[in-house]
């Protein structure tokens, strides 16, 4: 092997038309996932701060099952394990998306748990004591400040998710790192490619941060 | 607003026998209380004596374990058994905190209008129009734009006041209203609840202003260990206590 190995640029900027059709089902498999996610998280979020007993706990299992596992096992198990019980296969994407959902959601959950936990007690009593039900008083007055404090949280947790699905290069779903390693396997040029699937990585990922830096600013102003 | 036929002499608050437990601490033992409409009922005692618990259990915030309680003719049963006529007790009585409790969200003006068009159905044109006059009562009417965070924790309270008014309650109860507040803005409190109290608003107030309390109150109660130890007219409860831990509190507190 030669120990002066240069970085072959050509190769690295070579790969990138090869690379970028991988973007969007990254992109679709991220936010199709976190976007189910998020509705599972606040479902099991609030079941996990219901008064009764009997909502909590399906929420506490769910939670420690699905963070409890990688999630390369979750996505194994949705892809190839499923299809032996439904009798039919599933889809890559399906699976990948679905992976993400669950997942994330079992995240999330505790995010909407935390989010709404920390609001202070008199918020709601001063809610209470005006008339306000207490839906009323969760859906105008919980809820809002709940979810300001849930942005950074949630935005962590879309970063983590995104970087999730270069995973599911294991199921041949063509998002990033699929792409790369099927490009890889004719020009041999791992270093440039593998740096520059980083960089998209980077890309995306520094994107968000940069949107959700806005949002909080934007929900912030207002206190 | 007021669907019962009330008549001026039936009182607006009974409570008897009224006793709370805080797992083994007998935080109320055996209160019995009768407000009428327009009395002026100030709380005294010392800090864990069960006055704050006491105004709390009117509106509900906190469950008894036995006794009976009706408030604006309707019961509150024992253990938070009683969903509806909580509902409604709660739309009648307004509540001042000691941490104020706005809804740090919402502007000034929306804290005011939001339960007179979520509870009360008002539409926005009347809610705001509302808010804006009692805003001007309690002498904030040009900080109606702006959030809680902007606003002193003097401007903060009377914002509270006149968000808990704007439900049109017929009993008011304010939970140490200036005790978290800072020197210089007690005053300017005191001044909008001395106000209201001279409009005929029947309110309870738990404080340490002893000043206020005797200009202001028609009956104070004092409170020792979840009992109420001795009440009677301001005066002759300041200057002439008959009972020995009555006194004991007042030279403490009167002292300084």
């Amino acid at each position: 092997m030669d120990v002066n190995f240069q970085f072959d640029w050509s190769a690295a900027f070579g790969s990138i038309p090869y690379l970028l059709p991988g973007i969007p089902w990254t992109l679709l498999i991220s936010f199709g996932g976190l976007a189910i996610g998020f509705f599972i998280g606040i479902f099991f979020g609030l079941l996990r701060i219901s008064r009764l007993r009997w909502l909590r706990w399906p929420a506490i299992v769910y939670v420690e099952v699905f963070r409890g596992t990688p999630i390369l096992v979750q996505v194994l198990f949705i892809f190839y394990g499923l299809p032996q019980l439904l009798g039919s296969p599933i889809n890559a994407l399906v699976a990948g998306i679905a992976a993400i959902a669950v997942n994330s959601g079992a995240y999330i959950s505790e995010i909407v748990r935390g989010g709404v936990q920390s609001i202070e007690r008199g918020q709601g009593e001063a809610s209470l004591s005006l008339g306000l039900s207490r839906t009323q008083a969760f859906r105008y007055v919980i809820w809002p400040q709940a979810f300001r404090r849930m942005i950074p949280p949630l935005g962590n947790q879309g970063i983590i998710s995104i970087k999730d699905t270069s995973l599911f290069s294991v199921i041949g779903v063509g998002e990033l790192v699929r792409q790369g390693q099927i490009y890889i396997a004719t020009t041999f040029t791992a270093l440039e490619v593998y740096f520059m699937v980083a960089l998209m990585y980077l890309a995306i990922t520094w994107t968000l941060s940069i949107i959700l830096r806005q949002l909080e600013i934007r929900g912030l102003a207002g206190q | 607003m007021s669907e019962t036929m009330s008549n001026t002499t039936q009182p607006i608050v009974r409570m008897q026998q009224l006793n709370k437990h805080f797992g083994s601490l007998h935080v109320l033992n055996d209160i019995d209380l009768t407000i009428v409409p327009g009395e002026v009922v100030v709380i005294i005692g010392a800090s864990g004596s069960g006055k704050s618990t006491l105004i709390r259990c009117i509106n509900g915030l906190e469950e008894f374990q036995s006794g009976s309680l009706v408030v604006d003719s309707n019961e509150l049963l024992p253990h938070g058994k009683s969903t509806q006529a909580l509902q409604t007790i709660r739309t009648e009585v307004g509540m001042v905190f000691q941490q104020f409790n706005l809804f740090p969200h919402l502007s000034v003006i929306d804290n005011v209008t939001l339960a007179p068009m979520k509870v009360r159905g008002l539409s926005r044109d009347d809610a705001v129009s509302n808010a804006k006059r009692l805003l001007d009562r309690v002498g904030i009417a040009d900080q109606a734009d702006k959030y809680p965070s902007q606003l002193s924790g003097g401007q903060q309270q009377r914002v509270a006041l006149a968000r808990a008014l704007a439900m049109e309650p017929r009993l008011m109860l304010f939970d140490e209203p200036t005790s978290a507040l800072d020197p210089e803005m007690i005053g300017e409190v005191l001044d909008a609840m001395r106000e209201l109290a001279k409009e005929g608003m029947t309110m309870v107030i738990v404080t340490h202003e002893m000043g206020f309390a005797r200009e202001v109150a028609d009956r104070v109660i004092f409170i020792h260990k979840g009992e109420i130890t001795e009440q009677g007219h301001p005066e002759k409860l300041f200057d002439s206590p008959q009972h020995e831990r009555t006194q004991s509190f007042l030279a403490r507190v009167l002292k300084h």
